[in-house]
């Protein structure tokens, strides 16, 4: 017990929250074509690249910001904010990590991720991401040799135009709503990932984003696409240094699975959630969309939220191609002031499409937790099914969970079930708990990560052990 | 619409004896409702039944001017038989009989509240319109620790007499203190293309009970939308079931708040749709207060290019611990051109609660179907056994033995 204590009291503040100081290049603030032009020229991008980054912007100017989300903030300046910033460092690219500054290296070692490969023993291939650029992607050679692309988003536009120019916005158009839209005119890096025809990727994919400048926006896009008969797991990371301003976190992830494909995502979401007070933090504002568009392909998102002054996404599986499958899991944890409005869309075209939900929020402290979801079964989906189950637990009587299903069948042969679920954790099994010798916060994540299991069981081993903790440590001091 | 608003508007208000101040608040509602219109798909309540067109396209233009100036003759056969009850009688939105017959009559008392104006909380344009255009407005006054021995049935009748008419109606109930009401609504339409604008508004004192029973089952082409708030302090129950069939749209709005401690609410509602009827149950249980408990149950049967929708909401208030809320939905739909909608929805912000949710869409179990008809049973026989079984379940919720009877009659489900 000891140990473990030790160990909650080293996390017991947000451990990410320090930050790097190191020369960057920003563009202008504000946010006008100058800016956008900035960017495209900065990562010497082609025509056509700037060109939809423009027609987006044309688009975003005649947008209004969404209002009808249940965590309410104030108004964001647009042109308060720096839409690109990097490390000096990363301006002429260096070739290999020897050449990366030893400060970013550093950084990561902070964060728990070494970018140096012979450090790494768990295989997982990452993609580092700092502010608006992509500063490392490891493993990328034995990548290569079975024919997968793994590489930052900028490399890609310039490397394979080909496959970027069919698949960039082909799930998330650039006349999608206001906070897609504002990424698809100022993305600046992010991943890029295709998996060619009948590949099984060798290794999980990661990427770890990491917001350092103050005052900026990380807008970052990723693009999965996985060929036919292909396979891919996915991993993300965030956090971001202790401020008192909130920042603006808008990216767009975007997914394609072939026929017989499978992708699946996993993201652990702790960006710094604000102070106690709930002063600064990250609104995390993202747009993550799926698109099942060949016969037999499944997406599975997982997503563990514990970070973020503002959690806002609805990451969203499109089942076009018959017998296509979509998952979701969720664990979304708030505590003090945090706020989160997340929830999922599975939109049924495709004959014998299936999809699952499982959402677990806990709420603490005087946060407020949303589950909003859609489920729509249209006339053609024939034979379709969706199960969803959410489930919400509050401790404490300063929060609110909400639960906001919209639940549409257009299809007499198809099925829906949904099933919701609001508690407490009852004194029983606390006492129960307590009385086997655990003290109460051990008891509370004990219950909680049981609470929870379904959804840590479907992340990959590495994530679910961090995921794990990190739940714990999200709850510390809401008990008692 | 707004020249024929402010027209019919003047008109109505003519044969009225308002006073000033009267007029004043009539006249502030009507510029409320031009100024909204009719809701829209755009109002996130109205997100599944977007009013405004389905009036256009159905009525087109309508007019707001009732001549309530004549009566009209109570045609006695729509009367239940077999049951005896209390009467009060509309027809083509004018009162035309008041009728307690069965009741001690100190322990009743008809208020004539036109001149006063009450306003919901949870209003919306609709509320305006009605605002603006009742003209009679009674309130029913249950005096303290009475018992009705028998139920009141409203019939709600229009005859062919009216076509694209609004019709506004509102009624108030109070119920005193360890008094009792059981109350029918009972819809005989015979008009077409008339929308019916009603609100009701119900006050339960302590240990109060209510039980009020909505029966739309005759084929009609009319749009009809009906609110019902209630308002209900300690230990009192109230209990709502809606038969939702006949008429060519209908959305039923239930507000419920639960002021008083152990106070409970049950909502519970058929739809049994065919054609392409269009019909919503919109509920909104408010538990303000600790110990109270809520339950609902619908339960939907759609053929052909029926659409229903079902939008229930649970607010569950910091104070209100130990609050039970539940509420489950169901639909089996028969054609592929129906369509079933719900939007359930919890809102909670007390951490000692059960609250739960189901909602459940899809065809007719094929398995259940095959064992029937393995027992020598035709597949038409089947379904309808099955269609039976699955509506008796909400019918058989029904407290009250006389009136469960009733209804059952009326829809024809074999026990």
């Amino acid at each position: 017990m000891d140990n473990r204590q030790k160990e909650i009291n080293n996390l017991k503040d947000y451990k990410y929250g320090f930050s790097t100081d190191i020369e960057n290049i920003q563009a202008p603030k504000g946010l006008n074509e100058d800016v956008i032009k900035f960017i495209s020229n900065i990562k010497k991008e082609p025509a056509w690249m700037l060109e939809f980054r423009l027609k987006a912007f044309e688009r975003f100017k005649v947008l209004k910001e969404p209002d009808w989300q249940k965590p309410k903030f104030p108004k964001i300046d647009y042109q308060d904010l720096y839409y690109y910033s990097a490390p000096k460092s990363m301006k002429d690219k260096p070739k290999s990590l020897d050449e990366l500054d030893p400060k970013l290296l550093e950084t990561y070692k902070k964060l728990g991720i070494p970018l140096q490969e012979q450090a790494r023993l768990n295989g997982i291939a990452v993609d580092a991401v700092f502010d608006s650029v992509s500063v490392a992607t490891t493993f990328k050679d034995e990548l290569t040799k079975q024919g997968i692309i793994f590489c930052p988003i900028s490399e890609a536009i310039q490397n394979h135009p080909e496959l970027v120019k069919k698949y960039l916005g082909s799930v998330i158009p650039t006349s999608d709503h206001f906070f897609a839209t504002l990424n698809s005119a100022v993305f600046t890096d992010g991943s890029f990932v295709y998996i060619p025809e009948g590949v099984r990727c060798p290794m999980e994919l990661s990427t770890y984003f990491r917001i350092n400048a103050s005052n900026t926006g990380q807008f970052e896009r990723t693009l999965i696409i996985a060929d036919k008969g292909s396979y891919v797991s996915y991993l993300e990371g965030c956090t971001a240094p202790m401020r008192d301003e909130n920042q603006l976190h808008a990216a767009n992830v975007e997914l394609i699975a072939l026929d017989d494909a499978e992708i699946k995502y996993s993201t652990v979401q702790n960006w710094y959630p604000g102070d106690k007070d709930g002063k600064g933090g990250i609104y995390n504002f993202v747009t993550k969309r799926g698109l099942c568009k060949g016969k037999n392909s499944k997406i599975s998102w997982t997503q563990v939220e514990t970070g973020s002054a503002i959690t806002w996404k609805y990451p969203s599986c499109i089942l076009k191609g018959d017998n296509s499958v979509g998952e979701f899991y969720s664990i979304a944890i708030t505590n003090n002031h945090q706020k989160a409005d997340t929830g999922t869309k599975m939109i049924h075209l495709g004959k014998n499409t299936k999809s699952k939900i499982i959402s677990k929020g806990i709420s603490a402290g005087s946060s407020d937790m949303t589950y909003r979801g859609l489920v729509d079964i249209s006339s053609k989906a024939k034979n379709s099914n969706n199960y969803t189950q959410c489930d919400s637990l509050l401790m404490g009587n300063k929060c609110g969970a909400h639960t906001v299903p919209y639940i549409k069948n257009k299809n007499s042969e198809s099925n829906i079930a949904h099933e919701a679920t609001t508690s407490k954790i009852s004194e029983e099994q606390l006492h129960y708990c307590q009385q086997r010798g655990l003290n109460p916060e051990e008891a509370v994540g004990l219950i909680v990560n049981g609470f929870c299991k379904e959804v840590l069981q479907q992340l990959p081993m590495e994530f679910a052990v961090e995921a794990q903790k990190l739940v714990g440590i999200s709850l510390e001091g809401s008990v008692g | 619409m707004k020249e024929q608003l402010q027209k019919d508007f003047d008109n109505s208000i003519k044969n009225l004896s308002l006073s000033q101040k009267d007029i004043e608040i009539k006249k502030f509602c009507l510029d409320n409702f031009i100024d909204k219109g009719f809701p829209n798909r755009k109002e996130e309540d109205w997100k599944f039944s977007d009013l405004s067109r389905i009036i256009k396209s159905n009525i087109g233009e309508l007019s707001f001017y009732n001549d309530q100036t004549s009566t009209n003759k109570v045609d006695t056969s729509v009367f239940v038989d077999g049951l005896e009850h209390n009467k009060i009688v509309f027809i083509n939105g004018r009162i035309e009989k008041i009728d307690f017959e069965y009741e001690k009559k100190d322990q009743i008392e008809i208020i004539d509240q036109s001149e006063t104006i009450n306003e919901f909380k949870n209003s919306n344009s609709l509320s305006d319109l009605n605002n603006a255009f009742t003209n009679k407005c009674f309130k029913i006054l249950v005096k303290k620790g009475y018992q009705l021995t028998k139920p009141l049935i409203i019939y709600h009748t229009t005859n062919a007499k009216i076509w694209s008419k609004n019709i506004n109606l509102r009624l108030n109930f109070e119920l005193d203190k360890d008094s009792s009401l059981r109350l029918i609504d009972l819809f005989n339409d015979t008009s077409e293309k008339n929308f019916l604008n009603i609100f009701y508004n119900f006050e339960l004192k302590e240990n109060a009970v209510l039980k009020n029973y909505k029966v739309d089952k005759l084929e009609n082409k009319n749009i009809k939308y009906s609110f019902n708030n209630i308002d209900q302090d300690k230990n009192s129950i109230s209990e709502t079931f809606i038969l939702s069939t006949g008429s060519n749209f209908s959305k039923n709005e239930i507000n419920c708040n639960l002021n008083g401690v152990y106070a409970s609410a049950f909502v519970n509602g058929v739809f049994s749709l065919n054609n392409d009827k269009h019909h919503e149950i919109r509920s909104i249980i408010n538990h303000l207060t600790e110990n109270t408990k809520s339950y609902q149950l619908i339960k939907s049967v759609l053929d052909e290019s029926s659409k229903a929708v079902y939008q229930g909401k649970i607010f569950v208030n910091s104070d209100a611990q130990k609050t039970d809320g539940y509420q489950l939905s169901k639909a089996i739909l028969l054609n592929k051109e129906s369509e079933f909608n719900a939007k359930p929805e919890l809102e909670i912000y007390a951490d000692d609660v059960k609250c739960s949710h189901g909602s459940a869409s899809g065809s007719l179990n094929e398995d259940s179907i095959f064992y029937l008809m393995s027992r020598g049973l035709s597949y038409q026989q089947s379904r309808e056994l099955l269609i039976n079984g699955f509506l008796l379940d909400v019918v058989e919720k029904i407290t009250d033995p006389e009136i469960k009877n009733l209804i059952k009659n009326l829809i024809g489900i074999k026990e």
